[in-house]
């Protein structure tokens, strides 16, 4: 049996979830060393993972033996392993941020939770079977419940109930489409539906379980109009959890959406696409305007959210190359801006006691470095050259232009203005303008450990706009991938059966 | 049974949406409840009925001879079964504990989070 890298990053959060479990009572900093080692272990498991990819193709992992289609596979293309990657790098950032913030109100919980939701995300990512996609997302939701509510103040709860409410409906909603599914085609293996449906040609259940799946991921990625749970529910979390959601959990939405939509429902695209690009523009025009009357950073942020997936399924509508290359680098480059923004947020919070903009004020004059900190991830956001963000919107343009879909692109430049006249808000608020309390607006420090993710997050963000000709590579071989399935089906279904394990 | 577990289904879905849309937390709880059993019974009969075919393999066989039952179905239903009741019990709990600190059942007052 050689060297899999492709089981580690599910049984290293694993592993530490159980170790952190047995360590409840070792004292907070243990935990969070464990929690941050675990962490920097992820971290180096992706890169080896990401490399022998890149290197040899499609991996697959037959767990138990047991060739596929009958056992469960794991598969890592190139679009997996990215965004192992990336969760791996947030994950680090966020947990070494949590160390400087304190989660006492977890009561030790924190850290098993965090490994936890780690440990569902990363399933989710390299995951081949459709149940057992189903399975990840229950693991990573259920964390993210206990993670919402714990605090314990009446708005977590609040926002649990709304979260969990809409989520276990999407579960039920993934539910009957795999239902339908497995009645049509009698599998759950992505790659080998992706055989079998082509086999059948178009048919109205194959196409209705097509639209159960994207309301299902549509409510976990938070696309119009089933967002709602997103904005009431991010924003009453600590810091470090709410970048870690914002980075994370509707990424997974979109990542079985150009996933499933691009492998299993390969053939369908010409009903799915109109929809697609129907369903991105209305999520990012709500989401900027949303944004646009909220005065308090986390909500404008997660309405943020709202408006950049819409991007990144408009790149998933258009079902080109260069269109999925686009989405690929979209959603790296969203994860590392959207988690610094939040946890710059956290800072500001910190630093002025409130993240409230009518209450924060005058932090230019008192740290101009964070001021400049705070406009790399915003103005990437906002889509302003040479940063990560304008050549993730310019690729995405470019080909928009490039197969007709001109109104669709007019409507995403007019909302990356709006992005950014929220962006220049909450700089005008919380950093040009006056304290509003004057002499007496309090002025904590803020740990290190707090602002060292920040500056590293942001450090990502200018090596992509400096060097975007390697990543962009990177998403294009990625997409590659995507459009063209062969090598991930001969990865997982190869013509010739493995022998069974070696003697 | 193949005419009358869709029929069924249909109710479940039914009732769990007009559930789901009322104010009352417990009611909305069970929707949702009764919205996954009927996701759980679509699988088992979307993937097809069949009675006193048992899927095993005679002894001096190597593959199954005729039609049988298809045990994968009742794995993942029983999976999906297991995973709704966890996370139905912790929806339960964290009702239970929402109405002690808000004082009220009623989604309407559920507006703290919202503003």
């Amino acid at each position: 049996m050689d060297f899999q890298p492709i089981a580690l990053p599910i049984a290293l959060p694993l592993l530490a979830v159980g170790l952190l479990l047995c360590l409840r009572r070792a004292g907070e900093p243990v935990r969070h060393a464990i929690n941050i080692l675990s962490c920097v272990a992820q971290a180096v498991v992706a890169v080896i993972l990401y490399l022998r990819v890149s290197a040899d193709g499609v991996q697959a992992l037959r767990s138990g033996s047991w060739p596929a289609p009958f056992g469960i596979t794991l598969v890592a293309d190139l679009f997996s392993a990215v965004m192992v990657l990336v969760t791996a790098v947030i994950g680090l950032g966020s947990a070494l941020y949590a160390a400087g913030y304190g989660t006492g109100k977890f009561r030790g919980y924190f850290a098993p939770l965090y490994q936890a939701l780690l440990l569902g995300v990363n399933g989710s990512f390299l995951t081949g079977d459709l149940f057992n996609l189903y399975v990840w997302f229950e693991v990573m939701l259920m964390s993210s419940f206990v993670l919402v509510a714990l605090p314990g103040g009446r708005p977590q709860f609040e926002a649990a109930v709304k979260y969990l409410t809409l989520n276990f409906i999407a579960s039920a909603f993934f539910l009957v489409g795999l239902g339908v599914l497995y009645g049509m085609t009698g599998t759950l293996n992505m790659a080998d539906l992706s055989v079998k449906i082509a086999a059948l040609g178009d048919n109205g259940l194959i196409l209705s379980s097509a639209v159960l799946f994207l309301v299902a991921f549509g409510i976990k990625a938070g696309v119009f109009p089933f967002y709602f749970w997103l904005p009431s529910s991010y924003h009453v979390t600590p810091t470090p959890v709410a970048a870690l959601f914002a980075g994370l959990l509707t990424k997974v939405g979109v990542y079985a959406c150009a996933r499933v939509f691009t492998l299993v429902y390969g053939g369908q695209q010409e009903f799915l696409a109109p929809l697609l690009l129907a369903i991105g523009v209305l999520t990012m025009i709500t989401g900027v305007f949303g944004a646009a009357s909220q005065f308090f950073i986390p909500r404008i942020l997660s309405f943020h959210i709202i408006s950049q997936i819409g991007y990144m399924i408009i790149g998933i509508g258009f079902f080109t190359r260069a269109a999925l290359a686009a989405t690929v680098f979209y959603v790296v480059h969203h994860i590392l801006v959207k988690a610094n923004l939040f946890l710059i947020g956290g800072v500001i919070g910190r630093r002025t006691g409130s993240q409230e903009l009518s209450m924060t004020g005058g932090l230019y004059k008192k740290a101009p470095w964070l001021a400049i900190l705070f406009l790399i991830p915003a103005m990437s956001l906002g889509g302003i050259p040479p940063l990560s963000g304008f050549f993730a919107k310019f690729v995405l343009v470019r080909e928009g232009l490039a197969i007709g879909q001109g109104w669709v692109i007019a409507a995403a430049l007019a909302v990356g203005l709006l992005t950014l006249y929220s962006m220049v808000k909450i700089w005008n608020e919380a950093f040009w303008k006056d304290a509003p309390l004057g002499d007496r607006q309090p002025d904590r420090k803020v740990p290190f450990l707090m602002l060292a993710p920040c500056v590293a997050l942001a450090a990502c963000t200018i090596t992509f706009g400096i060097f975007p000709g390697v990543f962009l590579d990177v998403a294009d071989r990625a997409a590659a991938q995507l459009t063209d399935p062969t090598a991930y089906i001969e990865a997982v279904l190869p013509s010739s059966p493995p022998s069974p394990a070696e003697p | 049974m193949e005419n009358l577990l869709p029929i069924a289904i249909g109710i479940l879905i039914a009732c769990g949406s007009y559930l789901c849309m009322r104010r009352n937390l417990v009611r909305v709880l069970l929707g949702i409840m009764l919205f996954s059993q009927a996701a759980n019974l679509l699988i088992f009969t979307a993937a097809g009925l069949s009675s006193g075919q048992p899927p095993i393999i005679a002894p001096d066989k190597l593959t199954i001879a005729g039609p049988h039952a298809d045990p994968l179905p009742q794995a993942l239903v029983l999976t999906a079964i297991v995973i709704g009741f966890a996370v139905l019990a912790f929806a339960i709990a964290l009702v239970l504990r929402a109405y002690h600190k808000t004082g009220s059942d009623d989604l309407d007052t559920f507006r703290r989070s919202d503003s």
